[in-house]
This record gives structure tokens, C-alpha cells and sequence, in this order.
């Protein structure tokens, strides 16, 4: 404990409500995260975790509670846009990718370059931008699809794009909300190995159904239950939680 | 994207449209069958400033998915603050003689010019004027509706209340731009009489370039980053804000070029057609618009200027043959365009061209194997 304690605080949820028409989505909800740490959340359905990253992102404001980025600066009061902005990414549940620009396009709109609507009428092509775009898509693997609408791509395939906007984006925290939904076993396993590499210089949050995958990760698992945390810790210590398992794991 | 073919047809276009269409009217003799006839010269400038006002809508409608249906108010924007210009050339030259106030005014017993009215003695005034009205409206009108987030069909009808509360407005006399009748009788523009038929053939090349120039700038625009941002905010709005893009700012920016275009088309046809009045608000107008874009193609820029111009054309034959008819043919058209060619006449173009080029590839590699 007091070594993560002593490490800097990257996240802080403290308290966190949101309801939806009485339903309580998070409930009290506390969390921290410290810099440089790959968290898994895992839960039941409806147990708030796509609502936790909506409040992260800014897609969703709390009713009541705290959320801060690396200490001081207070997301509730900040836009998706500001959030993203401040070095906060996000991958969805369903792959959302740009389906009617190319594979190329989509990564190069994830640049982190100039967010400037002005600059970007006049930023043409260039050899630096080009060549880093090259790079994200040898790394994911797409390298011979990149002049594909990104729509004509697979499941697995758009999953692999997804991860490589949030790549090329170079961002402090991810959110990767099942990034491996709907892929093969293989695809999962490559997933892994990405992550645990993209885990080496960044902050990684990932909530996943796939316990198996969970496992792969082998990192701490945080266990969210009707919209607050039920259980922490190794997956064999949450596995073997008798709460857990009565919520989760033994249906 | 500006390749060496590209400006080949473009400058081929453009040549057509500004210099072939005036030589057939100047120098061929009014008795031959392939002359223009001089009447016909401000209908084809009127459907080069419809094209134009298609372009603008095509910028947002088919790069960003913002369909205005009150595009009509900001060309009818432009086109008053020309008209008021034009009114203000009339001098004593009107029925009631009074050098101070236009004929309307006289009419409705007013002793003094309206503020609003001073400056349009200026060309250079009444020109800043056809790009800051509608600029300035679509400022805040845009800044509203996309900071709230106002979208999609919700977005299409609140434009369509903009522009039938401007044509409320502009119907009172009291507003002070003539009211039910609007502003017409004009006598000329820079010093040229606008019933001559060389000042006709100028206004009708103003046009052409105007359009020319509106197409390259709405070309740049869609061709550079930005318009790979908008293209991506019209297909998945979100995930552009969490990539860091500000999508306010991004259609804001095209709302803005957009409405400006469409102001300079108001002003370049009214001297054209000769006449202002608040009908041109009208919510049926602006919904035309759309069609004339769909027709040819939305989000193909070259798409909307040829249905505007195909649809106007049609519109004029029609009208003339068997003018009940027209209303019919125009929503046939439309039920059309969307049931069997919902890309428009220039993407089916495109569409058989790309089917073809890989039928040709297709067959080059079965030969090689």
C-alpha cells in the first residue's frame, strides 16, 4: 500500500454519483489511479463501468462527486473536447472508427498535432506526418490496407485501428472500454501484447469481460458492482472473494 | 487532388461558362439558329447564382451533414443588401421624384432615410455588407446551435423557422425594405444601366467567376485537413471531440464560409432578375435548394452546380410548356434522385467510372496470370 500511495495520483474519483431517471449508474463511486499503472475494471452488466468512463471523458457529468486528472485540474468542469485535450483517450465498446475515410486518413486525424480548426485548413501532407502514420500502421498491422475506407475493414481489424488512432494520439491515460469484443483468440492474444508494451509509457485503464484476457494482463482488477467498487486487488485475490463471486464470477 | 487533370476540366469549364456563352451573344448574328438571344443571358446568370448558392449548401450538407433548410435567408440576405445598393442609385429618378428617399418610403409618408440605410449610396459599403450580414447571422445562429449541439433533422427544421421568421419580418412595412413588394425598378449598378444588354453580359461574367472562385475555395476547403475533420464529424460526431477536434469550431468555420457564399449568390442575382422581395425567404425555396444538390450529388461540389443548373433549366422549359405541371416534376425528381440514384447525377458518374477502371484492372491482371 505504501508504495502506491507514494507514487503520483494520475486519477481521482472520490464519491462519484450519476443517476439516470432514479437509476443509480455510480453509486459513491471512489477510485484512484496512479501514473504509469495498467488497471482492469471488471463487473457485471450495468454495473457502471462504460457510465465511470463517460465521466472521465466528459461525456457524462456527475450529480455529485470529485474527478481529477493528475491532481488538480477537476474534469467536471471540462468538455470531451478540453478532456481529450488535456491528454485523456478513449477507445469504445463498439469500434468507432471514421468508416468513410481510409485507414491512412483516420490515423492521421489521431496525429497528436494542432487541434486548430484554422490550422487544419491549411496543414497539407507532409513527410513527417507521413512517415509516423506509416509507423502506427506497421505496428497495428494494417500497413496494406491503409488506402481502405476504414468501414470495408473487419471487426478484429477495426478493433486494431482503433487501438492505433489512441497509439498515434500518444496520450498520458487511455480508457479502452472491451477492446477485445468480437475478436478471434489470436487477435486477443496479440491485443494483450500490445497493451502490456503500450502499458511500458503510459497509464492504462480497461474494462473487459474476458476473464481469461484479464488474466493475460496480469495486472490489478478492480471489481464494480451496481455502481461502486465491490472488491480489489490480483485476480486471484478478487477470484477468490466470496462477494465477487456470488455477483460475478459464480453466475 | 490538384492534379494537372484536375485544372484541365476546370479551366475547360470555367472558359465555357464565362467566355463561349458571351461570344455566341456578341458575335453571332441574332438571326442565326445557335445565337443567344439577350434575354436569354440574365437566366443563365440567374442559374450560375443558383449553382452557387447549391455549392454553399453542398459545403456543410454533404462534408458535414449540417442540411440547412434556410440556406434561401442567407441569399436573400445578400441579395437585399444589393438591393438596397441598387434602390439607392435611383436618385430622383423614381416616380415620386424625391432625391432623399426611395419610392416605398415616399409611399409610407417617411420623412428621413432609416440608419440602416446609411452607406448604400457606397458600392464598397453595400459589398462589405452582402458578406457581413449573412457572415454575422450564421456567427450567431451557428454559434447557438452547434455549441448546444443541436443536430440532424432538429437542426434542418430550426433553420427552416429562421428563414419563415425573416420572411414575417421582411413582409411588414415597418421593417423599411419595402415591405410586401419588396425593392425593384432599378435603374443601374456602378454607373451602368442595368437594362443594357453589355452590362447584362458583365453581370452574367461576374457570376461565372464568382461561382469559379467559390468552387476553388469550397474545393480547398474539403480537400485540406479540415475537410477530412468535417467528414469524420458528419459520420461520428463523438468520437471527433474525443480525438481532440472541436466540432463547434469546425462547423461553425464552414457555416460561416457557407452563408457568405450564399449572400454573394443573393447579391449577384438580384440585379440580374431585377427584383427583391420577401418571398425569396421563403421555406420553399430553401428546401429547392436541397433538391438541386441531391440531384446532382451531395458532397461532390461539382454535383451541386450541375443540378442547380440541370433542375433551373428544367424549371424554365416546364414552366413555360406546362406550367402546372412543375410542382409534380420537381417532387418526381426528388422521390427519384433519393429511390434510384441517391448519389446524384455526378456520383453515378463517379460510381460507373470506378466500376469500369476495376472491371479494366480486373481483366489486365487476369491477362498477366
Amino acid at each position: 500500500m505504501n508504495s502506491t500511495a507514494a507514487k503520483e495520483t494520475l486519477l481521482y474519483l472520490n464519491g462519484v454519483t450519476v443517476s439516470f431517471d432514479g437509476f443509480r449508474a455510480l453509486n459513491e463511486l471512489s477510485l484512484v489511479v496512479t501514473k504509469g499503472e495498467l488497471r482492469t475494471i471488471i463487473g457485471p452488466n450495468g454495473a457502471g463501468k462504460t457510465t465511470m468512463m463517460d465521466v472521465v471523458t466528459g461525456k457524462t457529468r456527475p450529480d455529485i462527486g470529485e474527478v481529477f486528472f493528475r491532481g488538480t485540474t477537476d474534469l467536471t468542469r471540462l468538455d470531451e473536447t478540453e478532456i481529450a485535450n488535456l491528454g485523456i483517450g478513449r477507445k469504445f465498446q463498439r469500434p468507432t472508427v471514421f468508416e468513410n475515410l481510409t485507414v491512412f486518413e483516420n490515423l492521421e486525424l489521431s496525429l497528436a498535432d494542432s487541434r486548430s480548426t484554422w490550422k487544419a485548413l491549411f496543414t497539407g501532407p507532409s513527410d513527417e506526418r507521413r512517415d509516423r502514420v506509416a509507423a502506427t500502421l506497421a505496428r497495428i498491422g494494417l500497413a496494406e490496407h491503409q488506402n481502405q475506407p476504414a468501414g470495408a475493414l473487419s471487426h478484429g481489424q477495426k478493433q486494431w485501428l482503433e487501438i492505433g488512432m489512441l497509439l498515434i494520439h500518444d496520450r498520458a491515460l487511455l480508457l479502452l472500454d472491451e477492446p477485445v469484443a468480437g475478436m478471434t483468440d489470436r487477435e486477443t492474444e496479440e491485443t494483450a501484447e500490445l497493451i502490456l508494451d503500450l502499458a511500458k509509457d503510459r497509464t492504462i485503464i480497461v474494462v473487459e469481460h474476458d476473464m481469461a484476457f484479464v488474466r493475460s494482463l496480469g495486472a490489478r482488477v478492480t471489481v464494480l458492482h451496481e455502481g461502486s467498487v465491490l472488491a480489489e486487488g490480483s485476480i486471484d485475490h478478487v477470484q477468490n472473494d466470496p462477494r465477487v463471486i456470488e455477483v460475478y464470477l459464480g453466475r | 487532388m490538384w492534379s494537372a487533370s484536375f485544372w484541365a476540366c476546370f479551366l475547360g469549364c470555367s472558359t465555357v461558362l464565362a467566355l463561349v456563352v458571351p461570344a455566341f451573344n456578341l458575335w453571332i448574328p441574332p438571326s442565326s439558329a445557335i445565337a443567344l438571344p439577350d434575354y436569354a443571358v440574365p437566366l443563365l446568370g440567374k442559374y450560375l447564382c443558383y449553382a452557387l448558392l447549391a455549392l454553399s449548401l453542398d459545403l456543410i450538407w454533404g462534408y458535414a451533414g449540417i442540411l440547412s433548410l434556410g440556406h434561401g435567408a442567407f441569399f436573400a440576405l445578400g441579395g437585399y443588401c444589393m438591393g438596397m445598393y441598387l434602390m439607392r442609385q435611383i436618385g430622383a429618378r423614381g416616380v415620386y421624384g424625391n432625391p432623399a428617399l426611395p419610392d416605398f418610403m415616399v409611399f409610407l409618408n417617411w420623412k428621413e432615410l432609416p440608419w440602416f440605410w446609411w452607406g448604400f449610396d457606397h458600392f464598397a459599403w453595400a459589398a462589405a455588407m452582402v458578406l457581413l450580414v449573412p457572415g454575422l447571422l450564421a456567427l450567431l445562429f451557428g454559434w447557438l446551435a452547434f455549441r448546444s449541439r443541436v443536430t440532424g433533422v432538429y437542426l434542418s427544421i430550426i433553420t427552416q423557422a429562421m428563414t419563415y421568421a425573416l420572411m414575417l419580418a421582411f413582409f411588414r412595412n415597418d421593417m423599411g425594405f419595402g415591405g410586401n413588394n419588396g425593392m425593384t425598378d432599378y435603374k443601374d449598378i456602378l454607373g451602368w444601366d442595368v437594362h443594357q444588354p453589355s452590362t447584362r453580359l458583365g453581370l452574367y461574367i461576374a457570376s461565372a467567376t464568382a461561382l469559379g472562385l467559390g468552387y476553388l475555395l469550397c474545393r480547398f476547403i474539403t480537400s485540406s485537413k479540415l475537410g477530412r475533420v468535417l467528414l469524420a464529424l458528419r459520420d461520428a460526431e463523438s468520437r471527433v471531440r474525443f480525438l481532440g477536434y472541436s466540432v463547434t469550431n469546425a462547423k461553425l468555420f464552414v457555416f460561416i464560409v457557407s452563408a457568405v457564399l450564399a449572400g454573394i449568390a443573393g447579391a449577384l442575382y438580384v440585379p440580374q432578375v431585377g427584383i427583391i422581395n420577401p418571398s425569396e425567404f421563403s421555406p420553399a425555396n430553401s428546401i429547392e435548394i436541397a433538391i438541386w444538390v441531391s440531384v446532382g450529388g451531395r458532397g461532390t461540389l461539382s454535383g451541386a452546380v450541375v443540378g442547380a443548373i440541370l433542375v433551373n433549366a428544367g424549371k424554365t422549359w416546364l414552366t413555360g410548356a406546362a406550367p402546372e405541371t412543375w410542382l409534380f416534376a420537381l417532387g418526381a425528381i426528388f422521390i427519384l434522385t433519393t429511390l434510384i440514384f441517391p448519389r446524384g447525377i455526378v456520383g453515378l458518374l463517379r460510381e460507373t467510372r470506378w466500376i469500369r477502371r476495376r472491371a479494366a484492372t480486373a481483366i489486365a491482371a487476369g491477362e498477366q496470370a
